[in-house]
């Protein structure tokens, strides 16, 4: 049959037929209900989706508050309580509501149908891990209305245990990390389990897409790391509260300890929000080429040696706390070492873009950015890890231009790539590519202009999470110029917000395979229906859609798995 | 889309210059592209790796840059109809596999030779004249150790003799200063910049670090940890003055410091009586 008229009715049943036992179920409510009930993968992945660029808009603005209170020495825009309060608010927003649910909401919309199942293997669990997830944020928000949390997301005891700040925020901080911690477990889980188990026939761990790779090696990641995450704040809760003495060293405990659970979750969860990246750059890369990826092999190993080396690298956040000689050196070394998969992941998209036949479309715009200014935040990475060299750097703006690098160009770079991407498949219908590009370059010359200039800020001395500053340090200008970027990125958020809101009612229709894509996904019709696939073809390379169109092409039959 | 593509390069250019010029109008060029110098041996040992580090990296990032944008450009579609069917190349993945861990092992080793003269407070090197005049003891190899207290927010300075100052720390010029930071409450972090790195100063520990000033002047610096509402609020700097003028002072503080105990309590004493 023609890729383009799937029937909606399911009718045929090869591969695993168990998988299809499991998903005959009634088609879902109408209207909201139909969204609030669902255990579909594909819904629940855009509500994951939807949630987190609310939040994203929320993070944003808090970003934009503080920009603006810095534009200028001495501003009164922000007191320096409010100040503190926004700062926590977007560092704990960034990284629990959006970057970390970005990714589960993109993995659990394309696993299942990059492997061809027809759903994720738990989909109540599923529908769990979102509303976790959504509880979170709301409890998280919720003390806005009361004394938001002003400790930083990163929570340094003893200042978040101990009496010096009023109020119950970092509570709320607290349940927030519980609720969301739990959820991304529980979707770990089930990503996992969805991979292990419920991949088409013929597609062995050789032919697993690069993003569900990435998305293996996050999830190995989430499951090791978390539960530690979950068991400090637990300490902190009751240290809090409770009497204990885990953390206050005026009764015996350590204020040291809290930085060492932290980052021992806190460094691998860098990752958590940038192998996803990694694997979407993967995908996005070689069908903008029209080649296979370079070294997929290389590429998929080295997403599981940087899973690997990240849980040995988190005292590199403390090289100014006082450590003995012998563990600074460790961690220098081990930090360094990451660099070396790292780099390998770079050259290979370079050499996958070599000699291709490259199709400028809008997600390799995104795609593009993302390899030159995330290989700068890797670098400056390396330069942190000379510990030295990062007690000069470290707590300074120099530190914010580096995760940002990484995170903003890296990780949010590769989501909209991912957008402009799948949007398509998701709903259907075409992002404009005009406004597309409009928006990466407002995107990219707004990025440069709010963070290569913090390199600067920082080297010259200006420390972070500072409500303002003196005139006198001649840091005014610097400011100015990084306000006025931090706008013009804003700009180009909101330019692809317009262009969503606007494509989802006019957008060309896309058809099922827009780009020519490379993997099962684009078998489909656009949006899949609610089993997915009627058919579920038998995998014979890491490019099945690509043998499908060939075979479809020489005429030879397409898609059936025997 | 080539247009485009130029606009991008020409962007990243405009950056860079924006960030060499912003720097230039600085008094110094440190604090642009390298970390401050010119206040302590330490802080100059570590610009100079600094400065090493940044070439590696710039020659890295400019030639991913670069071969990106080429490839973006000459192999675009229209220049280049047909995609060359590669799936890797062994040999090719293997030597720069190779080649990153040997940049990588190059970096680590030229790091750990620089370690030492950076971490370890040069003794030998101060001068035994600055020495005797400042009251530290006879021989170059002595060093002056003030207690740095954060509290919030503001840093506390404690010396050998008892004498004790807030803010402004006096030291003298050409001596080792060795430092042993603390907290009393929330962890600080204690930074001046063209002195050398921070050192966090976290209740229950002892955080040590070095100095020795090239020359008279004020440095200045702030507390670079999260410590609440006033963390920006809580500045910090060193005075540098000639030995013998440091000797004076240290003395007179402590004397000061005597005599104002004793008047409180001769008022408290009054009060009471």
């Amino acid at each position: 049959m023609a890729i383009g008229d799937i029937p909606s009715t399911q009718r045929t049943s090869v591969g695993n037929p168990e998988l299809i036992v499991h998903h005959a179920g009634p088609d879902p409510a109408p209207g909201w209900v139909g969204w609030v009930t669902t255990t579909d993968h594909k819904r629940v992945g855009v509500m994951y989706l939807v949630t987190a660029f609310a939040f994203m808009m929320l993070g944003g603005v808090e970003a934009l508050l503080m920009r603006t209170q810095l534009a200028e020495p001495g501003n009164t825009l922000l007191t320096p309580e409010r100040y503190n309060q926004v700062l926590t608010l977007h560092g704990t927003t960034m990284v629990f509501l959006v970057v970390m649910p970005l990714w589960a909401g993109l993995a659990n919309y394309l696993v299942p149908l990059q492997v061809g199942a027809r759903d994720m293997a738990f989909p109540k669990l599923n529908a769990l891990s979102y509303w976790l997830y959504l509880a979170g944020g709301l409890v998280f928000y919720g003390s806005v209305f009361f004394s938001p949390p002003e400790a930083g997301w990163t929570a340094y005891t003893p200042l978040s245990s101990g009496p010096y700040i009023p109020g119950n925020g970092t509570d709320a901080w607290i349940f927030l990390v519980h609720l969301t911690g739990i959820s991304s477990i529980i979707g770990a889980v089930n990503i996992t389990v969805t991979i292990v188990n419920m991949r088409a026939p013929g597609m062995g761990w050789g032919r697993l897409p690069l993003f569900c790779w990435s998305m293996i090696a996050q999830a190995v990641m989430i499951v090791l790391t978390l539960p530690v995450i979950a068991g400090a704040v637990t300490l902190l809760l009751t240290d809090r509260h409770f009497g204990t003495c885990f953390f206050d060293p005026a009764c015996g405990g350590s204020a040291l300890l809290w930085q060492h659970l932290f980052w021992f979750f806190g460094h691998p969860e860098v990752y958590i929000m940038i192998l996803p990246a990694f694997g979407v750059i993967s995908e996005v890369l070689p069908v903008f080429a029209r080649k296979p990826i370079f070294g997929y092999k290389a590429i998929a190993a080295s997403s599981i040696g940087i899973a690997f080396l990240s849980m040995l690298v988190w005292a590199h956040h403390m090289f100014a706390t006082p450590l003995p000689f012998v563990v600074l050196v460790f961690f220098m070394l081990s930090s360094m070492a990451i660099a070396i998969p790292t780099g390998v992941k770079v050259l290979n998209w370079v050499a996958t873009l070599f000699r291709g036949s490259i199709v400028l479309g809008t997600p390799l715009y995104f795609a593009a950015g993302f390899l030159v200014l995330f290989t700068l935040g890797g670098i400056t990475g390396v330069m942190l890890a000379i510990f030295p060299i990062d007690r000069q750097v470290t707590d300074t703006y120099f530190v914010v231009a580096h995760f940002h690098f990484v995170l903003v160009a890296g990780a949010v770079s590769a989501m909209m790539a991912a957008l402009y991407f799948w949007f398509p498949k998701m709903t259907g219908r075409l992002l404009s590519e005009r406004i597309g590009k409009w928006s990466f370059w407002l995107q990219f010359v707004g990025f440069l202009a709010t963070f290569l200039i913090q390199h600067s800020l920082g080297l010259s001395g200006m420390p972070r999470r500072v409500y303002s500053y003196r005139a006198d340090t001649g840091w005014g200008l610097d400011n100015l110029i990084s306000t006025v970027g931090a706008f013009i990125l804003a700009a180009g958020v909101v330019l692809t917000l317009i262009n969503v809101l606007v494509s989802l009612r006019h957008g060309r229709r896309a058809g099922p395979d827009p780009w020519k894509g490379y993997t099962l996904e684009w078998f489909t019709t656009s949006p899949p229906p609610a089993h997915n696939f009627d058919v579920i073809p038998r995998v014979r390379s890491v490019e099945p859609m690509r043998d499908i169109r060939d075979a479809i092409r020489d005429g030879r039959a397409a898609g059936g798995s025997q | 889309m080539i247009a485009a593509l130029r606009r991008g390069t020409l962007v990243c250019l405009v950056a860079v210059v924006g960030v060499l010029v912003g720097g230039s109008s600085r008094t110094a060029s440190a604090g642009a592209l390298l970390p401050e110098r010119g206040g302590s041996p330490n802080a100059d040992r570590i610009a100079s790796l600094y400065t090493v580090v940044l070439i590696l990296a710039a020659l890295v990032f400019v030639g991913v840059t670069a071969t990106t944008v080429y490839a973006l450009v000459r192999y675009r579609a229209a220049r280049n109809p047909v995609a060359a069917q590669i799936r890797g190349h062994t040999r090719l993945e293997i030597a720069w596999t190779v080649a990153a861990t040997a940049l990588i092992v190059f970096l680590a080793v030229f790091s750990m030779t620089k370690l030492d003269a950076i971490e370890h407070p040069d003794r030998a090197a101060a001068s035994p004249a600055a020495v005797a005049a400042a009251g530290v003891g006879e021989r170059s190899q002595d060093s002056l150790k003030i207690r740095v207290v954060g509290r919030r927010y503001v840093w506390r300075y404690e010396y050998p003799n008892g004498a004790y100052a807030y803010h402004e720390m006096i030291a003298p010029v050409g001596v080792t200063v060795e430092l042993d930071i603390v907290s009393v409450d929330v962890a600080h972090s204690w930074w001046i910049p063209k002195l050398g790195g921070k050192f966090d100063a976290l209740p229950g520990y002892v955080n040590h670090t070095w100095f020795r000033l090239l020359k008279a002047g004020v440095y200045r610096g702030q507390c670079a940890e999260l410590c609440g509402r006033n963390h920006a609020d809580m500045l910090a700097q060193v005075r540098g003055v000639a030995p013998a003028a440091y000797a004076r002072w240290v003395e007179r503080q402590k004397n000061e410091i005597a005599a104002a105990g004793i008047a409180a309590k001769r008022a408290r004493a009054a009060r009471a009586g």
